[in-house]
């Protein structure tokens, strides 16, 4: 059967049942004893398995069958949840992950599973998963499944042994090459009932008529018949490779149904302190479900083609708009005007579209976070705040490695040790907090730590050992500056390099990024309290609003976040200082920036007395962009130069103007220092 | 191309001065009039600026400036050549481009010592089509970008 048309669901759907999985094992770890955390995991790997066995990726299916028959025990409370059983886990997860990405890039998502699949298996059988062997062999394939009674099951079967019949558990397994298994597995079944009773089956009965099983599986069955007669009669089947028939202990399975009752009434105390907390999270997932059922699945690739064509029509709308007040027709201004505004509402539904929750950023880290912690011995509680925030896909698309960065910056050099946190008399435990809000046009993400916080004088020492400022500069630095230099290329303050943050690169990498995406990156901190790393991101990359001014004959196009406000100034309030033009607005000292000359632009006409000046901002840092005339605001495509010309100063790109002419795109950013 | 191997090369042919030049038609996209120009300041004199090429931003480089000889005035007869190379994509203004051409590839031979040395660095090789000499050009010589850097 072809699979190809599938694969693309598959593919989005194993890496979503990886994420919960993920997700849940980090909750299992703070709830050992929640079992309905477990359930959740399993229904995950469940799901994972049969779909991954449909499409034929059997080693897929083999790990995650495996991962599943550890979870089933811990369901079970055959074994405890420890964390370095769940290292085993992960790893096993990541396996699952790196199979699926192998799959996604066009692979045959091969991957050896080996050492995982012993390591769970040693799990399984309540063994420490380090004191894996190579040596030892694989455990006889029979105890590969086992089946469980419950104490329904446990009575019946006790009641057909008062009447003369003897309980059996058949192992079955089918041969490799067998094609139609359901059919086999109905034939063994017929077989069996027409000797006895069939109590019980593992995979359930369900799945076995669906093929949701490899080769293998189990039956418990009543009959009077003995051991051998059962066995010729299943053998008599084809396609079957081996049978084995073991009478059941029914004492053992009692036994064992005492204890794991024993164990149940345990976690049933505990869980109902934690049952009304469990009851909203039931109501937040309830809710989640209901708003699932009404998206659908969209390809990125169309909706990047959307928006290219409604591009385009911004450009045409731009020149009608041009045209119809040239012409000054009063029905087709009418006109023009309504098509603006629906083209308006269709932008702002596309952007919408476009829009994507930050979590598919945040949801990895939960993961990276523990995983680091544990590296470094620390202790770090990663709370996250307003993981549905929406961002625009491209900007999403840029803003994980930065955010990585960060959040291990805060990790390796915010959080102290345990022992050097008690000392301090802090909580043994750090908390990073990840926080990301909407305010304007802007979206924050913020990145809190309660660690050490930034030491003053480190930062100095440091930045002066390495050139990157003057000892006579230093001192007269505000906090803030001092902590802008960790941004600076070439610094790094941890006192010896670990393989977590030195890796090379710097935190100047991250501000470059995020000053890239027109956004721009601020630190907060007070030693010995913590950090907060601030980042400003803008909601989408592709339309923006602009100012248009001109200059002599050219056009250029200011982005309308840097913007202040405009003035008309006269030439008479011109200051100087330092050979710098500067001018007074409101109190403050503005200094001047002449665009005809920064860009050089070929004078044809004199300007008059007065000035028109751009108001442009920076952070806090403010400059007056001189210019010769505004033409208005107007909302513009962002296009990008190309590749010939890349890093034109103070040019963040172009865009296409209604009358078909090509304005630059003015970078605030590069023209204040 | 595979099978042409050997045999014949097609060039789009272009004038700059009173020499003829030549590039593989494969690497042209189309052949454009000049029209608007929108200047990029802080770039080196042969960059004139960027074009609106049906939506696309597209880089303009005068080719006449580039090898160093005097600027001409637009005329009837100027076109601008969009070429497409290892993911760049410019135009180069020249003085007329009327002519596609196929080349016998064993009558391509190395640039000349003689000619100038300032050009010698983007020429592949010159070939002699009866009377006519044409100058093969090595794209990637010309679209090199050194100045570019230098001009940082």
């Amino acid at each position: 059967m072809d699979m190809s048309q599938y694969l693309e669901v598959f593919i989005d759907e194993s890496k979503e049942h990886l994420q919960t999985i993920n997700e849940q094992l980090l909750e299992l770890e703070k709830n050992p004893e929640d079992v309905t955390i477990v359930n959740e995991i399993f229904r995950s790997a469940h799901t994972l398995k049969g779909m991954s066995a449909t499409m034929g990726f059997e080693d897929l299916a083999n790990l995650t069958h495996q991962m599943e028959n550890v979870l089933d025990a811990i369901r079970n409370h055959k074994i405890q949840v420890t964390p370095d059983i769940l290292d085993v886990v992960f790893r096993a997860v990541d396996d699952l992950e790196a199979m699926v990405i192998s799959i996604a890039e066009g692979g045959d998502g091969k991957h050896d599973v080996t050492e995982v699949v012993q390591q769970l298996k040693l799990i399984e059988q309540g063994k420490a998963p380090i004191a894996a062997e190579p040596a030892s062999k694989p455990s006889p394939s029979s105890q590969l499944y086992t089946q469980t009674y419950g104490e329904f099951e446990y009575n019946v079967l006790q009641q057909s042994k008062e009447q003369g019949f003897t309980s059996y558990e058949i192992y079955i397994k089918l041969r490799s090459d067998c094609l139609l298994k359901a059919a086999r597995v109905f034939m063994v079944f017929e077989t069996l009932e027409q000797v006895g009773e069939i109590i019980k089956s593992n995979p359930p009965a369900e799945q076995l008529e669906q093929e949701q099983f490899d080769q293998e599986f189990i039956v418990t069955v009543i009959s009077k018949e003995n051991k051998e007669d059962l066995y010729k009669q299943i053998m008599k089947v084809s396609e079957i490779e081996e049978v084995i028939v073991t009478p059941l202990d029914l004492e053992k399975i009692g036994m064992e149904l005492q204890q794991a009752e024993a164990a149940f009434t345990q976690v049933e105390e505990k869980s109902e302190k934690t049952e009304k907390q469990e009851k909203e999270e039931k109501a937040s997932t309830a809710r989640q479900t209901v708003a699932g059922n009404k998206t659908i699945r969209v390809n990125i690739e169309r909706l990047d083609s959307l928006m290219n064509l409604f591009e385009e029509l911004v450009i045409d709308r731009g020149r009608l708009e041009q045209i119809s007040r040239e012409l000054n027709h009063p029905e087709l201004q009418e006109t023009v005007e309504r098509m603006s505004r629906i083209s308006g509402d269709l932008q702002n539904i596309i952007l919408n579209m476009r829009m994507v929750p930050v979590e598919t950023v945040f949801n990895r880290f939960p993961r990276m976070v523990r995983q680091l912690a544990r590296d470094l011995g620390k202790k770090v509680n990663l709370e996250i705040i307003g993981a549905e925030t929406e961002l625009d896909r491209t900007v999403i698309d840029e803003i994980g490695d930065p955010l990585v960065h960060l959040l291990r910056n805060a990790i390796d050099h915010g959080i102290e040790t345990p022992d050097v946190r008690r000392a301090k008399g802090k909580p043994e435990e750090g908390t990073v907090r990840l926080k990301a809000y909407h305010s304007g046009n802007h979206v924050f993400i913020e990145i809190e730590d309660d660690g050490a916080g930034i030491n003053r004088e480190k930062v100095l020492k440091k930045a002066i050992s390495k050139g990157i400022i003057s000892e006579q500069n230093a001192a007269n630095l505000t906090d803030k500056q001092v902590y802008e230099l960790i941004f600076s290329s070439g610094f790094s303050t941890a006192d010896k390099i670990s393989d977590v943050s030195g890796r090379g690169v710097g935190l100047d990498v991250v501000k470059n990024t995020i000053e890239s995406l027109g956004g721009s990156v601020t630190i907060d901190s007070y030693e010995g309290v913590g950090s907060v790393f601030s980042i400003q991101l803008p909601l989408t990359l592709s339309i923006i609003s602009v100012m248009l001014v001109e200059i002599q004959n050219e056009k250029y196009a200011i982005p309308l976040s840097s913007i202040i406000e405009t003035a008309m100034v006269k030439k008479e309030d011109i200051l100087h200082a330092h050979n710098q033009k500067v001018i007074d607005f409101r109190g403050k000292v503005v200094p001047l920036l002449f665009l005809k000359d920064i860009f050089e632009v070929p004078v044809h006409k004199e300007e008059g007395d007065f000035l028109s000046v751009v108001i442009v901002r920076k952070g806090e840092k403010m400059a007056g962009l001189v210019v010769d005339s505004f033409i208005g605001q107007q909302e513009i495509v962002l296009k990008s130069l190309g590749n010939y010309l890349t890093n034109v100063f103070a040019i963040s790109g172009a865009t296409i103007l209604g009358d078909g002419q090509v304005a630059l795109i003015i970078d605030c950013n590069a023209l204040i220092k | 191309m595979t099978e042409l191997q050997g045999t014949e090369l097609k060039v789009i042919v272009f004038q700059l001065k009173d020499k003829e030049y030549a590039i593989p038609v494969q690497q042209v996209r189309s052949i454009e009039k000049v029209q608007h120009i929108t200047r990029v300041p802080g770039t080196p004199n042969f960059v004139k600026g960027v074009i609106n090429l049906r939506g696309v931003v597209t880089p303009i480089i005068d080719l006449r400036t580039r090898f160093g000889l005097e600027e001409a005035t637009i005329s009837e007869n100027t076109r601008v050549i969009i070429i497409a190379f290892d993911e760049i994509e410019v135009g180069f203004i020249v003085d007329a481009a009327n002519d596609v051409v196929d080349i016998p590839t064993d009558s391509i031979e190395p640039a000349p010592e003689v000619v100038d040395a300032t050009q010698v660095d983007y020429i592949n090789g010159v070939a002699k089509i009866g009377k006519r000499l044409l100058i093969l050009l090595n794209l990637e010589k010309v679209l090199n970008n050194r100045e570019l850097q230098a001009a940082k």
